[in-house]
């Protein structure tokens, strides 16, 4: 290692307090304008024109047609109803199941340590990996889980989970639940952890029943913690697109389509960039809506 | 309920019992991805997976035949990649950020933070159109560069608060004894928030060992990482669910055993902060 030089005289320190922190920052900053920034307004910018990717000469400023055709289009209505029960569903069951494990993680037992580390493994597995294993155990044929119910006679005979178009979904959305539940687990166990033993003692001696404990104590321990939590998973739900490509690739028919999905699959199969843009844009501004009415809401019952 | 001690059957039952029932639920899928990978291809449709003559033949399959190998390497370029320019870029902005007040700080941190909310439907389009135009398509810089946008704004952020964790009089401390900046920088805040960036960088690691959709979009033939590959076997091979889930067992293997380990420190971090709280 290099012996650093003597510090500099108070000129260069005060030059240095205005210099270093724009050298230090502007790479990071840099990069992110132009692999994230930039693209954005690409995108923005493509979805107001015809641009299909095997004709690039063809590159015609359209205005807004783009848009008033996703308004005009059933498939759109179609992937934004799902899009809908897929964020409301999935989220509350993974945060419910995760509140489950967690106040159960925070019991005294003896394996406790083992039983965290190891709640987390379908937080870690690769979406490839959980559509593909989601897949074998929905298979129609050798399927466990139609092996299981079957044994137990809660089916009367096999159900294609994913191939139903009355099922597919809420078969895809079982399977975000389970992938996602370790988070909230994690999570809602931190928050546990930083509430006092002492609140608790306090409210057992004045006779409080575990019920109103959980109400009064544990709730507010942990509502900033699940509010960030909620905030997430939400985004990162509405947003993940991997696990149903894998599964479904969107069928049967467009019973698993999803705004993103949508998005994507035009500008994949179709190479209709334009059209594929536009669905990414209105999707996009949905969501920062959501996000926005959600943080109004809740944030500022929790803050106050 | 703390104060009173439970009876052992009672813990049992109100504890143990639905600790098991949650863990089978998380686990027992991945249990029998396992199970079915070993288990023999004529005995699979038959008789179902079970461990009773357990076979490795699906994993040698996989690494003789379909050339999973190359799979694994390409993945393990551009997570490594990712981790590399992540961390240089988040942890010299990370300092700036925790150490120095400018006119645009807010602003700026905002900024990484809002990213974290972009869908990557929004920009994996323009990502082809810039990458084909640098003729990048198929490279593994490109998946090193689109996985960036994932790995900065989130690195930024954790980097950030790691190092609001280590007070600003130790670099003080430094600096009067000859350090400076940059030396305070290298010799005393790198070493005191190592564990965060080693949390940070294994973060990383996972999210783009695990990505799918741009490895789908920007790779492929040349470079194709361990979750495309594990998808195409779908194709290649009439639904061999011995392979495929052998597949899914060595994929998973890197991120989860990573996972184990920063879960670890967390752990240990959470029960001490309980044990003094």
């Amino acid at each position: 290692m290099t012996s650093n030089p003597p510090p500099s005289g108070t000129g260069g320190m005060a030059l240095g307090r205005t210099v270093l922190p724009i050298a230090m920052l502007s790479p990071a900053v840099l990069v992110t304008v132009a692999i994230v920034f930039l693209p954005m307004i690409q995108t923005a910018w493509m979805s107001l024109h015809d641009y299909i990717l095997f004709r690039p000469k063809s590159f015609d400023f359209v205005g807004l047609k783009n848009f008033v055709a996703a308004l005009h289009d059933e498939v759109f209505w179609i992937s934004l109803r799902h899009t809908a029960i897929w964020i409301f569903l999935t989220v509350p069951s993974q945060m419910l199941l995760g509140l489950a494990a967690a106040l159960l993680l925070n019991q005294e037992f003896p394996w406790r340590g083992l039983a965290r580390a190891l709640i987390i493994v379908p937080w870690a597995l690769p979406s490839v990996v959980i559509a593909l294993m989601w897949v074998w155990i929905y298979d129609s044929n050798y399927g466990v889980l139609n092996d299981f119910m079957l044994r137990f006679g809660l089916i009367s005979r096999s159900i294609p989970w994913l191939a139903d178009p009355a099922t597919a979904l809420y078969a895809i959305i079982l399977t975000l639940t389970w992938q996602g539940f370790p988070f909230f687990a994690v999570m809602i166990l931190a928050g546990l952890q930083s509430i006092p033993r002492s609140y608790y003692e306090a409210a057992a001696i004045d006779g409080a029943s575990t019920w109103r404990q959980f109400w009064h104590i544990t709730l507010p321990g942990i509502s900033g913690v699940l509010v960030t939590a909620v905030l997430l998973r939400t985004i990162w739900v509405a947003n993940s697109i991997d696990v149903i490509f894998v599964m479904t690739g969107g069928g049967p028919g467009y019973a698993t389509y999803t705004l993103p999905l949508y998005a994507f699959i035009k500008a994949r199969t179709n190479l209709d960039f334009g059209y594929g843009s536009a669905l990414a844009v209105l999707f996009t501004l949905m969501l920062i809506g959501l996000v926005v009415v959600y943080l109004r809401r809740v944030g500022k019952a929790v803050q106050s | 309920m703390i104060i009173r001690k439970r009876s052992l059957a009672r813990r049992l039952l109100t504890v143990d019992l639905p600790v098991v029932a949650i863990l089978l639920f998380a686990l027992g899928p991945y249990a029998w991805m396992f199970l079915t990978s070993v288990t023999e291809k004529g005995r699979l449709f038959t008789q179902g997976p079970s461990l009773s003559g357990a076979t490795m033949e699906n994993y040698v399959r996989l690494f003789k035949t379909v050339g999973f190998w190359n799979n694994l390497v390409d993945s393990f370029i551009i997570a490594g990649g990712t981790v590399v320019i992540g961390l240089t870029l988040s942890v010299t902005a990370a300092y700036a950020f925790s150490r120095f007040n400018f006119p645009a700080k807010r602003g700026l941190l905002l900024q990484f933070l809002v990213i974290n909310m972009f869908p990557v439907v929004l920009l994996i389009l323009p990502l082809f159109i810039f990458m084909r135009q640098l003729g990048l398509i198929d490279t593994h810089l490109a998946l090193i560069i689109a996985n960036s946008t994932v790995a900065i704004p989130f690195s930024v952020w954790m980097m950030v608060s790691y190092m609001n964790g280590i007070p600003r009089s130790l670099d003080d401390a430094a600096m009067t004894d000859g350090c400076t900046r940059l030396g305070a920088l290298w010799r005393v805040v790198m070493p005191l928030c190592l564990p965060g960036i080693i949390a940070t960088g294994i973060y990383i690691f996972i999210t783009s060992w695990n990505e799918y959709l741009y490895a789908l979009t920007l790779g492929g033939r040349n470079v194709r990482p361990i979750t495309v590959a594990i998808q195409t076997l779908i194709g290649e091979y009439e639904v061999e669910w011995g392979l495929l889930t052998a597949g899914g067992i060595v994929g998973a293997m890197p991120a989860t055993i990573l996972f184990l380990i920063v879960q670890k420190r967390l752990i240990s971090g959470l029960t001490q902060g309980a044990v003094k709280g």
